[in-house]
């Protein structure tokens, strides 16, 4: 191998560097996603349809607020999902046997979802069905609280789910993640006076310290306080975006 | 672990670089990354060492230049270093803050060495 450019052709030697020319570039690392990204978002906007990336750590009740979601959505608005995990197919055939349109993405061994995945994924799963479209396509991202936050999948708003069965602190700890989100769901709240460890006003201060005004709503997906505030906020998402494109 | 593969689209776009300007090798490559980017520069670092395997990469170097996390209070006006769990306004305490700089991820700069003629072969990629 040549040990100046590394290509693997036998006996190709360069010779010793002479004096580099540095090129200033100053190009985004994410590039190549960002354009991907931008492409998919064009794509939901031509179909009319709102488009949510739901993240948090695994297990706060993603694909339950999903399921609660299709039912009260029932016969109202048409929704899909996009399910990303690193393996198996459950999440979706969970969504599906509620009825609802839902296409699975193992990643295999990635720790996030990125533009491309979505953009073959959209390709498999089209967002027009029987000529219906789609309302609102949710992409339920891997469950990670560090990696989705770094790439753009072409969604119009990233909600974070902290469930009060974690720390009141995660804002804290994962800071890029909780400021990337335009919503934060403080989820199975129905446990919290179960719980004597997750305080809603320093989850709430620990969100403020990271110098944003992110809206934090409290869901239970089927008990009190249900999910009636993530319906109201998604209503009015939903017009807003139909205002933006119109 | 998302560096990697934030490694290979710079890797990506180096080589793409690389083959454009004709170069025979690359030198250093110059980020610019900042806290709020939510990438680990030390982790790039690492993946770094098995990302440049491969085509004019093969000996090119990291260099990281940290851009730190400076915030701007709307409300007062004041300017300051942040971190990024703790990004009031240092004068106010307001949250009502602009993020100035520290939520870069870029290719700074790439330094090109032995250029060689248009005609001579591409290595394989």
């Amino acid at each position: 191998m040549c040990e100046t450019c590394g290509c693997s052709i036998p006996d190709h030697h360069h010779p010793a560097p002479a004096d580099g020319e540095t090129v200033e570039v100053l190009k985004g690392l994410m590039h190549a996603n960002d354009h991907a990204a931008a492409h998919n978002r064009e794509h939901f906007d031509r179909s009319g349809t709102l488009v949510i990336n739901l993240m948090s750590s695994p297990g706060s009740g993603k694909t339950r607020l999903l399921e609660r979601t299709a039912e009260a959505l029932a016969g109202s608005r048409r929704i899909a999902v996009i399910e990303g995990d690193l393996e198996t197919e459950n999440d979706a055939d969970r969504l599906r046997a509620g009825g609802v349109r839902a296409h699975q993405i193992t990643t295999g061994s990635a720790c996030h979802l990125d533009a491309h995945l979505v953009h073959r994924a959209l390709h498999e799963f089209p967002l027009v069905e029987n000529g219906q479209g789609t309302d609102i396509l949710f992409i339920e991202n891997v469950g990670n609280l560090v990696c989705p936050a770094a790439f753009d999948l072409g969604q119009h708003l990233n909600v974070v789910l902290l469930s009060t069965t974690e720390g009141d602190d995660k804002p804290a700890k994962y800071p890029v993640m909780f400021r990337a989100a335009d919503l934060i769901v403080l989820s199975k709240a129905d446990l919290l006076p179960l719980l004597d460890d997750f305080d809603v006003e320093r989850a709430e201060r620990s969100v403020r310290q990271l110098g944003v005004d992110t809206p934090i709503i409290q869901t239970a997906a089927g008990r009190e306080p249900d999910i009636a505030q993530w319906l109201a906020w998604m209503e009015a998402q939903l017009e807003q975006r139909r205002r933006a494109v119109a | 672990m998302h560096e990697l593969s934030v490694c290979q689209a710079l890797m990506a776009q180096v080589r793409e670089l690389a083959a454009q300007r004709d170069a025979g090798a690359v030198g250093v490559i110059t980020l610019r990354i900042g806290p709020l980017s939510g990438v680990e520069p030390e982790l790039l670092e690492h993946a770094f060492t098995i990302a440049r395997e491969g085509p004019w990469t093969g000996r090119a170097t990291l260099t990281i230049e940290h851009v730190p996390l400076i915030i701007r209070c709307r409300e007062c006006g004041e300017q300051g270093v942040a971190r990024p769990n703790r990004m009031l306004c240092p004068g106010c305490e307001s949250y009502h803050v602009d993020v100035v700089s520290g939520d870069e991820l870029l290719l700074a700069r790439v330094e090109l060495l032995d250029a060689r003629p248009a005609t001579s072969a591409e290595p394989t990629v």
